[in-house]
């Protein structure tokens, strides 16, 4: 182990979109990897998300999406982000079609993983995430 | 009359469909097997009707919606012309939700997972050219589903139908919201009011209407085990039965009306031991709990949807081997409808390409395999019985804490289940417990944890939905807004707010009378948010 600081990581569902089996997984295996774990819950807005990443001073968002609203929303939240002046890595789960990755990691996401992604490589996408931030 | 008579009659009575009731191989078939109990009969574990598929085949209702209503009306005429018995909509998030397509919430959603219906004139073009005195609609919509049969009966009436010749379903189940799959507008009191005045409206004015289909569909999606689905489904129809006894309501005739909607899942087994569970202990509680005395109204009707949830992003061609063994359970365990997924489901919505294939899939387990000739072939068969068995009282130890958590009600229970979290918990719970299996290799998904060689071949052509959508809805919904008389508008939304605040008045007549006036659906929804509030679910994990 190393004496890294915890991770602290913001999880929502931002907008309508009300799958919430997904995150609420991974919520769980994070927590379980170490990490503390801020669950938001569902019809957050990027405005919510940015004042509870502010406040709990988390290193990282994730968000999950499943209605295909990726390519407007996660624009918006990195948009906001930048807006508040917050450098942390945005991370985004749920259904994204192959040809949309390239789209939205040239957008700045830092990671995106797909359905049936397993637990080792969830954990490893928020730490690696997270710790190519801190190194900047 | 002994049973075998009284099934014999029955039998005889019923018009059979044209074709041999035989093998392949030309072997003649019996219509049922076993010196057990009989399909048709109390409490219909092998079935609600004597004949079987022998008579009418399931109702082979395909769900579909996309962008605009033009987009998702073209598919509605393709379904038809393959085949498709029956029609059945998807909405998109906001209308679901109660947004219209320009509120601030509606972004990137406009059109995406289902279609968007702002006002009538959506509904009009929806249901453009398609009979609706001939086909049976089925509306997958909750917390807004009155503004929407509303625009369907308003729609009727444009096209010459009478709403007392509309057939079809409105999903309208909103305990299941609050628990799974989290599409409520309003708390679960005065949520549970607009059910019930809606059971109310369509039982007197709707023969052919199914006022509410309660799901276990998006409880087992959201992760529940089958007897949890299962039970917390049943539950749900008894929380709705007691809500419409307590305001005198008949239950012998709304309960005829009443209708199911279960998931198809992998475990073979299971799952139709959980189907044939569902219709036995339906009749036990409609028969002696709520005391029906009309058969109809003790009968267990339910259509099923293979598990979206089983269906694989990797190697998504062997979803459709997934789906057609899902299908046959739904057949075996005796579905009166049928959705079947399409194998590219698990990343986006289908093509119309493998929209079709689903539905040829459906054809094959109706038209080759034999299984319709048999009414529950697997009936008697030990392993089968037990699991009917093992499912029953699975559910019936949910009953009863259930029971002790409403003080002797059903209905306190289940709301007293969603405040305290009971629900959610228990479903998150399952849905990690199968996850850790998966992950650590003790449960095997094909393409998934195991067999993974041809996962990077994948390539899948996926259904597109135009961004330019949403900009096109918006301007359609402003051109309505524009067009409309807004006095009328104004009044209309004034009445319902009237209605809301009087527990006296059923709600439906002022709705209909808005959703003519075009009123949008936010609109009609925000008038009942001023009197009823809004919902929000307490984050937990």
């Amino acid at each position: 182990m190393t004496s890294e600081p915890v991770i602290r990581i913001v999880l929502a569902k931002l907008g309508l979109d009300g799958h919430d089996r997904g995150i609420k997984v991974v919520a769980r295996i994070l927590r379980d990897a170490g990490m503390e774990v801020i669950y938001l819950g569902l019809r957050q807005t990027t405005a919510s998300i940015i004042a509870a990443t502010e406040e709990e001073d988390a290193d990282a968002i994730g968000l999950s999406m499943h209605n295909a609203g990726h390519l407007a929303l996660a624009p918006a939240m990195l948009a906001a982000l930048d807006e508040a002046d917050l450098d942390i890595p945005l991370i985004i789960g749920g259904i994204v079609p192959d040809q949309d990755i390239p789209i939205l990691e040239a957008a700045g996401v830092a990671a995106i993983l797909g359905p049936g992604a397993p637990a080792e490589e969830v954990v490893a996408a928020v730490r690696n995430a997270v710790s190519r931030d801190r190194q900047q | 009359m002994s049973e075998q008579s009284r099934w014999q009659e029955q039998y005889d009575a019923t018009r059979r469909r044209d074709v041999p009731f035989e093998t392949m191989s030309g072997v003649p078939v019996d219509p049922v097997h076993g010196d057990g109990p009989l399909p048709g009969q109390y409490p219909y574990t092998r079935g609600l009707h004597a004949a079987g598929y022998r008579s009418r085949l399931w109702t082979m209702r395909m769900f579909a919606g996309f962008g605009t209503a033009e987009d998702t009306n073209a598919r509605f005429k393709e379904i038809l012309r393959n085949g498709g018995t029956g029609l059945s909509t998807a909405f998109d998030m906001p209308t679901l939700m109660g947004y219209d397509s320009d509120s601030p919430w509606a972004l990137g959603e406009v059109g995406r997972a289902g279609v968007a219906v702002d006002t009538l004139r959506d509904m009009e073009d929806l249901y453009a050219d398609i009979d609706l005195g001939s086909v049976s609609t089925s509306m997958t919509i909750n917390g807004p589903a009155a503004a929407v049969l509303a625009m369907y009966i308003a729609v009727g009436e444009k096209n010459g139908v009478a709403k007392a010749d509309l057939a079809g379903t409105i999903q309208n189940d909103i305990l299941k919201e609050y628990q799974a799959q989290k599409e409520y507008i309003y708390p679960p009191r005065p949520s549970m009011r607009i059910v019930t005045d809606m059971i109310r409206y369509t039982s007197a004015e709707m023969p052919k209407w199914h006022p509410v289909s309660i799901s276990g569909y998006h409880i087992r999606e959201a992760g529940s085990t089958a007897a949890q689905e299962l039970a917390f489904t049943l539950a749900n129809g008894f929380a709705y039965v007691e809500a419409a006894r307590a305001e005198g309501q008949d239950v012998d005739q709304f309960g005829r009306r009443l209708s199911f909607f279960f998931n198809a899942h992998s475990d073979f087994f299971e799952e139709i031991g959980k189907f044939r569970a569902a219709r036995r202990i339906w009749a036990r509680w409609m028969k002696e709990r709520y005391g029906a005395t009309d058969e109809r109204a003790m009968m267990c009707r339910f259509h099923t949807q293979t598990a979206g949830v089983s269906l694989t992003a990797q190697q998504p061609e062997n979803n459709i081997a997934r789906v057609a063994i899902q299908a046959l359970s739904a057949a075996l365990g005796g579905t009166q409808s049928l959705h079947t997924d399409a194998f590219d489901e698990a990343l986006a919505l289908p093509t119309e390409k493998a929209a079709r294939i689903a539905l040829r899939t459906q054809q094959i387990v109706a038209h080759e395999t034999g299984v319709a000739n048999v009414v529950d072939p697997l009936g008697g068969a030990p392993y089968v019985e037990w699991m009917t068995d093992e499912m029953e009282r699975q559910a019936e130890a949910i009953f009863a804490h259930l029971e002790e958590l409403g003080d002797g009600s059903m209905l306190e229970g289940v709301y007293a289940g969603i405040e305290n979290g009971y629900f959610v918990g228990e479903i998150a719970d399952a849905a990690y417990r199968f996850e850790r299996e998966v992950n650590a290799g003790r449960r095997v998904i094909v393409g998934v944890n195991d067999f993974v060689e041809g996962n990077e071949d994948d390539e899948t052509n996926l259904l597109r939905i135009d961004a330019t959508t949403e900009e096109l809805q918006r301007k359609r919904l402003e051109a309505v807004k524009h067009e409309r008389d807004s006095v009328a508008v104004e009044a209309s939304l004034d009445a319902l707010r009237n209605a809301a605040q009087d527990p006296s008045m059923n709600l439906m007549p002022p709705i209909i009378d808005a959703v003519k006036t075009y009123a949008t659906e936010e609109e009609i929804s925000n008038a009942m948010r001023d009197v009823f509030g809004s919902y929000v679910e307490q984050a937990i994990v």
